[in-house]
């Protein structure tokens, strides 16, 4: 292995000296609405260009930098997911941006700085790299939450955000330290093999008690959520929408390598506090989003609740999870961008809806886009034929597989609570009336985005029923994860 | 004679640790007291990982120590960033005042 061979870290090495080159660039145009549309559009074009060397890397297996670094199809897919997250919520980004004075050229390039944290993270083989590639991609975003700088609720959300994220930093860093301390190793392969060879001593387990509550933070699982709802509420809605889509996937594929690859010899540790922050988030989830009236928080409880699902699929400690959890996370990447888009496009007499009663009448003004709307909060609530009832079949059944029946059946309770609110949202948009109509116009990338993930949800049955290959393909995936 | 052990060092890491945690949930004054919690947490972890390091003979942890440093003072530039930021809109940073969403 050389030492200085750079390839399998190209992407990164591309978005990074891109990001730089941006900074630059952006300083010396002019007026701020036209660096900041470039910028939008440079950055767009990386990350396609990021995916595009990331795919011709290939597939094989690789380490670079003396180990620290590592890319499989694992990480390939989830690479490939997490830039896709990232280029839909920018393409919605245009008017958006515009409305909430929040036209800065700063605001892609901080995205783009965070999602190379996240490549990073996905990457990192050592757990110092876990933790540089970790604040790279949350200092961004604590920036971001904060970007309308005349809105005390904005500021507010940033604050919060940062308090909560810097902590649960310090817990994972703690975490961190008492691994290397009872293993003896930073490397992820060191660590496995010290914990195979020697045991699982007392301190390793305390150390991995810390470092997953500090990653369960950054995926806002109960009872680490308390961040989310008013940092979803006080953030900009398309910061909102970025928050909701990529962070998640990045730290849900950090998790699965950490627990399935790194710490496989404590499975019988680490699965019980996964059960706990599963049911925690699902319970939480579901009965906070049905008492919300404001369509971010609303969002918050249910991204919360669709962690707890995913957490379901990765406690089963078993291949069949984790490929579970890929597919689980694909189709929540896929819905929530979907509802954003719609989210974000619509506006009653030129102001933003922000709140689920202002989704009445919504079939009148815009029949295609509510049967959009209605396909994807189906989907989320896990309605068969849709892609989510899929999801959250295979996270259910690998559950079941492992002998956690129990875990399966709260599970499947939880997510009929869930049903409920996603068809009250239905209900609101088809039966109820409302005085003013929406306004007619939604952004043509918006509606672009809300048919492509609508029309998916279908796509995953047909996918799923005549390739069987799809769900093969994801369990050999999942076993590179071990690397 | 009495001689100071890894444990020491840990118990002391733990000490300091805890003292950062607990002190963000209850204070209740100034959100910059938090901030001086938050950097007490970090601490806590340099000297774990120094003492590890030393105990285990190689160099990886204190490697570690000076990354966290660095990342500790851009996350201290940016949480203060982001408080002045909430200063000038709220006029204050008592942490009973971070109320205007309910959560």
């Amino acid at each position: 292995m050389d030492l200085f061979a750079l390839q399998p870290a190209i992407a990164e090495i591309f978005m990074a000296v891109m990001a730089l080159i941006l900074v630059m660039v952006a300083a010396f145009i002019a007026p701020q609405a036209r660096a900041s549309k470039f910028t939008r559009r440079a950055t767009i074009a990386t990350f396609i260009l990021a995916g595009w060397m990331c795919l011709y890397n290939g597939f094989t297996p690789i380490s670079a930098f003396n180990g620290m670094f590592f890319t499989a199809p694992f990480m390939v897919m989830m690479k490939l997911l997490i830039l896709l997250g990232a280029m839909g919520v920018l393409c919605m980004a245009a008017r958006e941006v515009e409305e909430s004075q929040i036209d800065k050229p700063e605001l892609p390039l901080l995205m783009l700085l965070s999602v190379l944290g996240m490549m990073l993270m996905v990457s990192a083989n050592d757990i110092m790299l876990l933790y540089m590639g970790l604040e790279l991609q949350s200092l961004p975003l604590y920036v971001i939450a904060a970007m309308r700088r005349e809105s005390t609720r904005a500021s507010e959300a940033g604050l919060k955000y940062f308090l909560l994220g810097a902590l649960s930093s310090g817990l994972l860093l703690y975490g961190a330290s008492m691994l290397y301390g009872f293993t003896g190793h930073t490397s992820y392969a060191g660590i496995a093999a010290s914990l195979s060879y020697e045991g699982v001593s007392a301190g390793a387990v305390i150390g991995m008690v810390f470092l997953i509550s500090g990653l369960a933070f950054k995926i806002s699982a109960a009872p680490f959520h308390m961040w989310t709802p008013d940092v979803y509420e006080g953030a900009p809605s398309i910061v909102t929408a970025f928050f909701a889509v990529v962070p998640k996937l990045a730290v849900m594929a950090l998790f699965m390598r950490f627990t399935h690859g790194v710490l496989a010899e404590a499975s019988a540790s680490w699965q019980q506090i996964l059960m706990i922050l599963a049911v925690l988030s699902m319970f939480i989830g579901a009965g906070g989003a049905i008492m919300q009236s404001d369509l971010k928080r609303f969002m918050a409880y249910s991204s919360i609740a669709h962690m707890g699902y995913a957490l379901v699929g990765l406690a089963s400690a078993t291949p069949a999870g984790v490929s579970a959890v890929m597919l689980y996370m694909l189709i929540y990447v896929l819905s929530s961008l979907g509802v954003f888009a719609l989210i974000l496009a619509l506006r009653r007499e030129g102001r933003a809806v922000t709140r689920i009663e202002d989704l009445a009448g919504f079939s009148r003004t815009h029949p295609l886009y509510a049967l959009c709307m209605m396909i994807l909060m189906f989907s989320l609530a896990g309605i068969p034929p849709l892609g989510g009832f899929f999801g959250k079949w295979y996270v259910f059944s690998a559950a079941v597989a492992s002998g956690q029946v129990v875990l399966a059946v709260i599970a499947v309770l939880a997510s009929v609570i869930g049903a409920f609110y996603y068809i009250r949202i239905v209900k609101i948009m088809y039966i109820d009336e409302s005085e003013t109509a929406l306004d007619a116009d939604i952004a043509a990338s918006n509606r672009f985005i809300a048919i492509v993930a609508a029309a998916a949800m279908f796509g995953f049955m047909l996918a799923l029923a005549t390739l069987r290959g799809v769900i093969d393909a994801s369990v050999i995936f999942a076993r590179i994860v071990v690397g | 004679m009495f001689t100071i052990a890894l444990t020491h060092y840990l118990i002391v890491a733990a000490i300091l640790f805890t003292l950062g945690a607990v002190g963000i949930f209850l204070n209740r004054k100034n959100v910059i007291v938090i901030l001086m919690c938050i950097e007490l947490m970090l601490l806590a972890v340099n000297i774990n990982l120094a003492a590890f390091s030393a105990y285990h003979g190689h160099i990886v942890g204190q490697i570690f120590a000076m990354f966290i440093l660095t990342v500790a003072a851009a996350e201290a530039a940016i949480g203060l960033a982001i408080l002045v930021v909430y200063f000038r809109n709220r006029g204050s940073i008592a942490v009973e005042d971070i109320n205007m969403m309910k959560g």
